[in-house]
C-alpha cells in the first residue's frame, strides 16, 4: 500500500494543569500525572480535512490521516479498518429499535478487534520514535494486534497478559513469534508491572509510555460512523468500557468533525456498557460520581476486566454531561447478548459484545433510548477469540449416514425434538 | 518498624535522583507527613491543592491496591513494600 500521510500539527497536553510537552514518549504530565492527551492545531486542518478529501483517501483508517498523530514521513503499511456500519433490523425487532445500527469491528483487519487501529498509530509513533521493542500489557486483543503489527514492522513485540486469559488469545499472539510473558494477576496487577518496565527498560509500551498517541487510534471509530452515517451524527452511541478511552475519543472525533464544519452541530448522548461483575464506571455514573471506586474483576468479558480504570473519571463525567446513562449486565446476559446479535445479524462477537449488545437491548427496554433514534452500537471484538463462553451451550449432535433416507429420518427427528420442546414449553406456560 | 518506598522515574528529581528510600510510617497519612518533611518538592508534587494525594497516584503495599486494604486506616506492617505509581488506562475499550 502506498500512501503518504500528513498530519496537522499535534503535541501532547496536560488537560489539567494547562502544560504542552511536545512530542516524546509520556504518559503522564510529569507534574499532576494526569493523563497527557494529544491535542492538534484544528484550523490549520480548515479545508484540508473536507469529506471530499477523506473520499479520496484509502478505504481505512489513514483516510483520516491529517487528525492522527503521524511522524513525519510516515507511510502506513496495512488496511487497517473501516469496518462495516450495518442497519441491525433483526435484532430491532427483538429488542423494539427501528434505527440501529452496528459498528462491526469484529472484522477489524488484521486481527479482528477495534485495537488494531489503536496499535496502526501507536506503532507508527514508536517507529518514530526509535523503539526496536515494542510491549503492552493486554486482557488479549491489544496482544494479537501488537504481536502481528510489529513483527511486519520489524518491531520486537514483548507482550504481558493475566495468566488466566482465554487460551485461543494467548495462542493468537504467540502464533506471531511474540515473546508472551504470563503474570500471575488481574490485568490491573499486569499494568502496574508494566508501568515499571517502561521506566526501566527503553521500550515503546503502547499502552503506557505511547498511550496517548494510541488512543487516538480510537478516533477513527467516530469518525467512519459519522462518514458512513452519510456525514451525520447518530442520536446515541453505545460502547463497551474497559479503561474509558475509546468512548470519549469516539465523542472527541464528533467535536472535531463539528468544529470542522463536516457535520451538522446536534447533541450526541453515550452510553457505558460494562459487565457487572467489573463495573466501576458505570457504579460511578449510577451513582452519580465524579471518581472510581476500584473493584476486583470477577466476569467473563476479560477484554472489559479492568478494576481500575484510569479514564473511568473522565468518561463518566462524560456520559452524564451528554445526557447519556451507564449500564452493566450480568455473565448470564452477556452470553444471551452475543447469540442474540448472532442469531439475528449474523455476527459473532466476543464477550465484551455481548456485554454492548445486551447492554443496548436494556437501554431501549428501560426506555433510556427511544424507539427511532438513530443508535449506534459498537462492536469491538470477534467471538472466535472467546469461544469457551458459549461452547457449553450448543450440542454437536451426532453423526449420520451418508444417505438421503438418513438425513430425512435425522430431520424428522431433529423437527420432532423442537416440537417437543415448544409443546413443553407451552404447556409450562399453562 | 520499617516500610521500603519505591518511586516512578517522575519523582525523582524530588529526591536526589533516589527511587527508593525507607520510613518507619505507620499509615499512609504518617508517611505523606514524612514525605513533607523528607522531599517537600515530592510532597507539593503528590498532593492537590487541599491537600490529598492527587486522584492518579495509585499506592500499592506489595501487591495490592491500598484502597482493598482500608486506604488510611491500613497498619503498615515491617517490611511492606510501598510503591506510588501514576494510574495508566489501559483494556480492550
Amino acid at each position: 500500500m502506498s500512501y503518504s500521510c500528513t498530519s496537522t500539527a499535534y503535541e501532547l497536553k496536560c488537560n489539567e494543569c494547562g502544560k504542552l510537552y511536545g512530542n516524546q514518549p509520556l504518559s503522564a504530565c510529569p507534574d499532576c500525572l494526569y493523563p497527557l492527551e494529544v491535542v492538534y492545531d484544528l484550523d490549520s486542518a480548515r479545508g484540508v480535512f473536507t469529506r471530499e478529501a477523506i473520499a479520496k483517501g484509502p478505504a481505512n483508517i489513514w483516510r483520516y490521516a491529517t487528525l492522527l498523530p503521524l511522524p513525519k514521513g510516515f507511510e502506513p503499511d496495512l488496511p487497517v479498518g473501516f469496518t462495516p456500519l450495518v442497519r441491525a433490523r433483526n435484532l430491532g425487532k427483538r429488542i423494539g429499535a427501528n434505527n440501529l445500527y452496528i459498528k462491526n469491528d469484529a472484522v477489524c483487519f488484521p486481527t479482528l478487534s477495534f485495537k488494531d487501529r489503536v496499535v496502526s498509530v501507536a506503532l507508527a509513533n514508536a517507529q518514530g520514535f526509535g523503539f526496536e521493542t515494542v510491549g503492552c500489557s493486554s486482557t488479549g486483543n491489544l496482544a494479537n494486534s501488537v504481536a502481528a503489527q510489529a513483527v511486519r514492522l520489524g518491531l520486537k513485540p514483548c507482550i504481558l497478559v493475566p495468566a488466566d486469559l482465554e487460551a485461543a488469545k494467548i495462542l493468537n499472539t504467540q502464533v506471531y513469534g511474540a515473546r508472551l510473558v504470563r503474570i500471575d494477576g488481574n490485568y490491573d496487577h499486569v499494568n502496574r508491572l508494566c508501568t515499571q518496565i517502561a521506566d526501566e527498560y527503553n521500550w515503546g509500551f503502547v499502552n503506557v509510555n505511547l498511550r496517548p498517541y494510541y488512543a487516538e487510534g480510537s478516533k477513527t471509530v467516530g469518525y467512519e460512523i459519522a462518514e458512513q452515517l452519510g456525514w451525520k451524527l447518530p442520536d446515541n452511541v453505545v460502547v463497551p468500557m474497559a479503561g474509558g478511552s475509546l468512548i470519549r475519543k469516539i465523542r472527541k472525533a464528533f467535536q472535531e468533525l463539528i468544529y470542522l464544519g463536516l457535520v451538522e452541530d446536534k447533541p450526541v448522548r453515550f452510553f457505558g456498557a460494562q459487565a457487572t461483575g467489573c463495573s466501576p464506571i458505570s457504579h460511578a455514573v449510577k451513582q452519580g460520581w465524579d471518581y472510581i471506586e476500584p473493584q476486583r474483576p470477577n466476569t467473563i468479558a476479560r477484554s472489559l476486566a479492568i478494576g481500575n480504570p484510569a479514564d473511568g473519571p473522565a468518561a463518566a463525567k462524560m456520559i452524564r454531561e451528554t445526557g447519556g446513562w451507564a449500564e452493566d449486565v450480568s455473565d448470564v446476559e452477556i452470553v444471551s447478548g452475543i447469540q442474540e446479535l448472532a442469531e439475528t445479524e449474523g455476527i459473532f462477537t466476543e464477550t465484551a459484545g455481548g456485554v454492548t449488545t445486551s447492554v443496548t437491548a436494556r437501554l431501549y427496554a428501560h426506555g433510556r433510548i427511544s424507539p427511532d433514534e438513530v443508535t449506534v452500537s459498537c462492536i469491538t471484538g470477534n467471538g472466535l477469540k472467546t469461544i469457551d463462553a458459549v461452547a457449553g451451550h450448543y450440542e454437536q449432535g451426532r453423526a449420520i449416514r451418508p444417505r438421503l433416507a438418513d438425513f430425512d429420518a435425522y430431520l424428522r427427528e431433529l423437527d420432532g425434538a423442537s416440537a417437543a420442546e415448544t409443546e413443553l414449553v407451552t404447556a409450562g406456560g399453562n | 518498624m520499617s516500610v521500603k518506598i519505591t518511586l516512578p522515574t517522575a519523582f525523582v528529581r524530588h529526591t536526589d535522583g533516589r527511587k527508593q528510600f525507607d520510613s518507619t510510617a505507620e499509615n499512609l497519612p504518617a508517611l505523606l507527613a514524612d514525605i513533607d518533611q523528607t522531599f517537600p518538592a515530592l510532597g507539593t508534587q503528590i498532593k492537590d491543592e487541599d491537600g490529598k494525594l492527587r486522584r492518579f497516584i495509585n499506592i500499592y503495599i506489595n501487591d495490592e491496591d491500598i484502597r482493598f486494604l482500608g486506604g488510611d486506616n491500613y497498619a503498615f506492617q515491617d517490611g511492606d513494600e510501598i510503591m506510588l505509581i501514576p494510574s495508566i488506562a489501559g483494556g480492550c475499550c
